[in-house]
């Protein structure tokens, strides 16, 4: 380990970089009005939202009862078109799921600090997003109680799962995603949850606040260990925020449908998942920020910086479905070429184009700062990102799908009421379990923050104003 | 009064801190002195504060490769069983068992992750002896400001170089602030 006296005049910044945390706020003014989200009454906007998602969630039980108690039947998917909005939408959420374990692991490796602020609220949503999409492959067998023939149990009829299927990959990928997840965001939770047992004034907050903290003291024999497996955990979570799309990839890549048995397919849902979810972190966080005031903590270079990534990774789209296009006019299957010739300009046109405009025209829009310092533009860029990536996965779904190889076999999908509803029904879930979340926990993570202000530095000293101290004095 | 007094057993020796930065010219100076049941509480992890209070890289990295190494080996198992003894089942015309490696691959992967995070969440508590519902120093009122922006010097009595005066006046010398003497409750 570098010497901290050197180390720390090596990382002196010749160009001041901006504070992550405006207005030289203090620890305690981070601990009251992030603590207090949760301690206050909740805004009459609180209200209203969860009402309404509620409802929706509420309609998309129904929905998915109804399915269940009816059958598959009571969706639009017939044959050749077998997975469609069920599919679609799994798929559509699980991308989502991304950008939370992106900003928690990934950027704390790279150490971005600016993660500080949105990390918290990102993987909340992350485990939101994965729930949602469990929803839909379980929903989707039809009789949901064989569920557990998924699971290498072999109970009643000696019959194993065949260990070599992309689809059972896939459980295994997003149950261990959803589970590494929610050990990364817990263990991210217990000091600043500490932080609301030692604020709780009611019995009842004391005690339960009191449970989950486990008794956590902020000793640094304990950060310590907790700070090693913090990076190990982010370590495990770089590759597998990266193989768990890969995944859900090979469902699509490793058939023969003409569409999906391309190559290109893990990276390029991988960057699609970042710059989907990345969409949806700014859709949850600019309403929770303009409502709570937290303009101090989550800051229009936070903004900023979340912008670039989305147009990064949105190019990177860009660049796949050209490169798509481009190998089917240079390969020299007919169907394969057939099958883009039909997803631009068949039946479901409107798709693809709309897929091309949100994911890849839109947010080229960020090339211009004062596009990405506007709350109007930004949010109408994520709005048209999170459709964008909707129709990304209906088009490569259901337009692969409903024309193959035969003719003969060809047949268009509508989507039925029920479809429609269980999909609205699984945004309303989605936000109805974020907006409780943002209730009961602290949305942002505070301990994380209050590591990243200037006088968290070992090595600080406040600015020279009560006296001059001289340079030597830093050597400690 | 003289024998409740006595029977006071002097639990640890608490000094408040005003920042990070005196913290860990704190933690400097206890290290030197040479205390060993010791520790500082601070709102965050203090870059550089293992080296400043003497301590070495947490083993937690060790722990966790077995735990991963387990996850690995539990796939392997859980794969080559069923589909070369139990259920061996030809997919493609494909030969079974292990002959075709590359496509057990990523559950081995997954539950290698698995196991690997498993041990990093476990493995913190059990090193960090939580969970635990009560400590004596949360007795101490001012100990809850920890996890807000207070930062602590804890010296224990269990520490053979203890001495409820002369580490009292210890922190005192090093710029602690009220330096107090916690008692067990008998």
């Amino acid at each position: 380990m570098a010497d901290p006296v050197s180390s720390t005049i090596a990382f002196e910044s010749p160009v001041p970089r901006p504070s992550l945390v405006l207005n030289n706020r203090s620890m305690a003014w981070i601990s009251d009005r992030i603590a207090g989200i949760v301690e206050n009454r909740a805004p009459l906007l609180w209200w209203i939202g969860i009402s309404i998602t509620g409802s929706f969630a509420a309609f998309g039980v129904f929905c998915i009862l109804y399915l269940l108690f009816t059958g598959v039947g009571v969706w639009g998917n017939n044959v050749p078109v077998g997975w469609a909005w069920d599919i679609t939408n799994f798929v559509f959420w699980i991308g989502i799921g991304h950008a939370g374990t992106l900003i928690s692991a990934i950027l704390f490796l790279c150490r971005q600090k600016w993660r500080t602020a949105i990390n918290r609220s990102s993987e909340a949503m992350t485990l939101f997003a994965v729930i949602c999409a469990g929803i839909f492959p379980a929903i989707h067998l039809g009789r949901i109680w064989m569920v557990w023939f998924l699971a290498p149990i072999p109970v009643p009829n000696w019959i194993w799962p065949n260990f070599r299927s992309p689809l059972l990959w896939d459980v295994f990928a997003v149950s261990t995603y959803f589970t590494v997840s929610v050990l990364f965001w817990f263990l991210g939770l217990v000091p600043d949850l500490a932080t609301m047992r030692d604020r709780a004034r009611s019995k009842a907050g004391k005690f339960c606040y009191g449970l989950l903290a486990l008794g956590w003291r902020g000793g640094n024999r304990q950060w310590r260990h907790y700070h090693m497996a913090y990076l190990i955990l982010a370590g495990l979570s770089t590759p597998l925020v990266l193989s768990v799309h890969s995944t859900v990839s090979f469902d699509f890549a490793t058939s023969l449908i003409p569409g999906w048995h391309t190559t290109i397919f893990p990276p390029y849902f991988v960057a699609g998942a970042i710059f989907g979810g990345f969409a949806m972190v700014l859709t949850l966080m600019l309403p929770a920020r303009s409502l709570y005031k937290l303009h101090d903590v989550v800051t229009w270079n936070h903004i900023d910086v979340m912008c670039k990534i989305i147009l990064l990774t949105g190019s990177i789209v860009g660049y796949a479905y050209t490169m798509e296009l481009f190998v089917a006019f240079y390969g020299a299957n007919p169907f394969e070429r057939f099958a883009f010739i039909n997803r631009y300009f068949g039946p479901y046109w409107l798709a693809s184009w709309s897929m091309l405009t949100c994911n890849v025209l839109m947010p080229q829009l960020f090339w211009v700062r004062a596009f990405r310092r506007n709350l109007i533009t930004v949010y109408f860029v994520c709005m048209c990102v999170n459709a964008g990536m909707w129709f990304e996965r209906f088009v490569i779904i259901v337009i692969s799908l409903h024309r193959d190889f035969l003719p003969s076999s060809w047949r268009m999908y509508y989507p039925t009421w029920v479809d429609v509803f269980t999909f609205i029904g699984s945004l309303g879930i989605f936000i109805t379990l974020f907006l409780l979340f943002i209730r009961f926990l602290p949305m942002v993570a505070m301990s994380e923050v209050k590591s990243v202000l200037p006088e968290a530095d070992p090595h600080y000293h406040p600015p020279p104003t009560s006296g001059t101290e001289p340079i030597e004095e830093l050597r400690v | 009064m003289t024998a409740a007094a006595a029977r006071r057993r002097p639990l640890a020796v608490v000094a408040e801190f005003p920042s990070a930065a005196t913290l860990y010219q704190a933690a400097e100076q206890v290290r030197d002195k040479g205390y060993r049941f010791w520790d500082v509480h601070s709102p965050f992890p203090i870059h550089g504060m293992d080296k400043a209070m003497g301590l070495g890289k947490s083993p937690l990295g060790y722990i966790i490769f077995w735990g991963g190494f387990a996850g690995f080996l539990t796939a392997v198992l859980l794969e080559y069983i069923p589909s070369s003894f139990l259920y061996p089942l030809i997919v493609h015309g494909k030969p079974v068992g292990f002959f075709t490696v590359p496509a057990f691959v990523p559950i081995m992967f997954e539950l290698t992750i698995l196991f690997s995070a498993f041990t990093a969440f476990f493995g913190v508590f059990v090193m960090n002896r939580l969970p635990r519902l009560h400590h004596p120093i949360f007795d101490y009122e001012p100990f809850k400001r920890v996890t807000n922006d207070a930062f602590f010097v804890v010296i224990e009595s269990v520490d053979p170089r203890f001495s409820e005066t002369t580490t009292r006046e210890f922190l005192e010398g090093i710029g602690g602030r009220d330096v107090t003497v916690l008692y067990a409750n008998d």
